[in-house]
């Protein structure tokens, strides 16, 4: 008995982790999945009635309004992120003697909840008391970033947020590829007389494929899952023009009771997000075997 | 023909030190950049209100006061109740320590098993567990409300600690699992020839070698599950809200005048807690949030 329980030690000890994946991670996406297949209301039902909701998300003006916001804060989110990052790094890569103090200030914003990022930027951005009042004090009168309540601009100051967070740790993801790059190659073509923007545009961002790819999976599913930052600051508003997918699922989850809107709504975001880990896990997996 | 030599290594010399000047200031720029927001929450949070409405938002207090750090602790409304951050801050603390403690133990052990003992199937369980990390939680969100609710931990902390165990099991495993693989297999195998088992192996050869992996998933966790907020506000209520939730309710509460510097002071306060974290183990920090994010 005791040899046989030895014998089988790690697979006991696995054992819960496994059933706790099986029950709350695919048992619960099955569980949506299913809802989202009926005509769930206030509380769920379990007759099939086909894709009833998605026909109903994709003809409601909101998820339209939210999808489309998640299309241009996503764009402009991981691309400024990225050079914003790539640009840092390349900057501290110089041999800066304060550099482990500019790393750290950079990088700080990573620490705080989004809800705190969400809150100083609401009150910087205020029109009233905030970057717009302080700019007309100091003389520039008809200075106006009215941006936070503007409906067709306040997407853009989720974006101005986000970046302010999540750039420092593009920064720092971008400076360790910078250290880990061959100095001889770097070195021998500063011996042929190579200019230094040439070595970077043809030597060291290429080398870098793997850290881009990464940074854009790890700020894409950042993107997709953002919910603090929007609530935080905008409230999901002016009106509902700041509505992103996870802020419209959780509207309908438990503000309007309507779940079957929540569950497609919820595995929608979960398709967008697959479509863009899959294909990344399947080939650093194959770059494994190989 | 010298003095021309002597012109152009000095007109190089000052192209550089301009460049090098230039440099400093862009890199000064940007880190003025990523410190204004917290300097004005700082200064926000020690001005009264009638300084706060008359003054501009990048001046320092001239009349520093605490008011608004002892209402935002003690006395700040959010809804109806007007008891500060204080309560919800050690939900919080009672919540996140436990869940941290937890997964970090689970994720030991299941990253030893992983790693050390490759049975049959090993690896197909450790991605089948590590898939959780990757999912929008939206998609569990309600199914975990009806759970909660059925078993009776609907709005409680247990209930929160349980969510937070559930799903920081994937990324704990990860990280020791990693951590493992690097320690050559000799050690297990000379171990079990002198008659040790599983827990002994664990407990007094890769135990005292994992200090280092535990901070990391230490930190890691905290971060996570102080800073939460999507479970926080879905399966909470008044009373046991971590104190995100609490910090939200305060800035969006509707009733009364606005008191900015309440707001950035209970803001300050929220993130306290990460941000002393941050300073003191910053290494360890950004240890996990490469880790965890190379792969996750």
């Amino acid at each position: 008995m005791i040899t046989w329980l030895e014998k089988h030690m790690p697979k006991i000890v696995l054992a819960p982790s496994f059933l706790i994946a099986v029950i709350f991670v695919y048992g619960f996406i099955g569980w949506t999945a299913w809802v989202s297949l009926t005509r769930s209301r206030l509380l769920p039902r379990y007759d099939l009635h086909g894709f009833i909701q998605y026909e109903r998300l994709f003809d409601s003006a909101r998820w339209d309004t939210a999808l489309n916001n998640l299309y241009i804060f996503g764009f402009l989110f991981i691309i400024i992120s990225t050079l914003l990052g790539l640009m840092l790094a390349i900057l501290l890569d110089q041999k800066i003697r304060t550099e482990g103090v500019i790393r750290t200030i950079y990088l700080y914003p990573m620490a705080l909840s989004l809800i705190v990022t969400g809150t100083a930027w609401k009150w910087i951005l205020n029109p009233g008391l905030g970057l717009e009042a302080t700019f007309r004090d100091l003389g520039w009168t008809d200075f106006s970033f009215d941006w936070l309540v503007n409906p067709d601009m306040a997407i853009y100051t989720v974006v101005i947020a986000s970046v302010w967070q999540a750039s420092g740790f593009v920064m720092a993801l971008f400076l360790a590829g910078l250290r880990s790059i061959d100095q001889e190659v770097i070195k021998a073509a500063q011996v042929d007389g190579i200019p230094t923007w040439r070595i970077y545009a043809s030597i060291i961002i290429p080398s870098m494929a793997s850290i881009f790819l990464s940074a854009f999976i790890v700020l894409a599913h950042l993107a997709i899952k953002s919910f603090d930052l929007v609530i935080a600051l905008t409230g999901g508003g002016p009106g509902f023009a700041t509505d992103l997918p996870a802020t419209y699922m959780y509207t309908m989850a438990f503000s309007r009771g309507d779940l079957g809107q929540a569950a497609s709504s919820a595995m929608v975001m979960m398709m967008i997000i697959f479509a863009i880990v899959v294909p990344y896990l399947y080939s650093e997996l194959r770059a494994k075997h190989d | 023909m010298t003095n021309f030599a002597n012109r152009s290594t000095l007109n190089v010399s000052v192209k550089n030190l301009v460049l090098r000047w230039l440099l400093y200031a862009v890199l000064a720029l940007f880190a003025i950049y990523y410190m204004l927001p917290l300097f004005v929450m700082v200064t926000t949070s020690l001005k009264s209100l009638e300084e706060i409405r008359t003054g501009s938002l990048i001046s320092l207090p001239r009349d520093v006061t605490f008011q608004a750090w002892m209402t935002a602790w003690s006395g700040a409304c959010s809804g109806i109740k007007c008891e500060g951050l204080r309560p919800y801050f050690w939900n919080s603390v009672i919540m996140a320590v436990p869940a941290v403690l937890i997964s970090t133990f689970i994720g030991a052990l299941n990253g030893y098993a992983v790693a050390q003992w490759r049975f049959r199937g090993a690896n197909l369980i450790f991605a089948l567990i590590l898939f959780g990390c990757f999912i929008p939680f939206q998609v569990v969100l309600l199914p975990m409300a009806r759970l909660l609710g059925q078993m009776g931990l609907a709005g409680s902390i247990p209930g929160l600690i349980m969510v937070h165990v559930i799903y920081g099991i994937g990324f704990t495993t990860l990280f020791f699992r990693n951590y493992y693989v690097t320690i050559p297999p000799e050690l297990v195998k000379a171990a079990k020839i002198d008659g040790a088992s599983f827990f002994r192996i664990f407990f007094s050869i890769f135990l005292p070698l994992s200090l280092p992996i535990i901070v990391v998933t230490i930190i890691w966790q905290f971060t996570q599950i102080w800073n939460d907020f999507l479970f926080g506000v879905s399966f909470s209520e008044a009373g046991t809200q971590p104190v995100t939730v609490a910090l939200n309710n305060i800035v969006n509460s509707t009733t009364g005048v606005k008191e900015y510097n309440v707001d950035m002071a209970s803001a300050i306060i929220a993130a306290l807690p990460t941000l002393l974290v941050y300073v003191v183990a910053g290494k360890y920090f950004i240890r996990g949030l490469t880790a965890g994010s190379v792969k996750g």
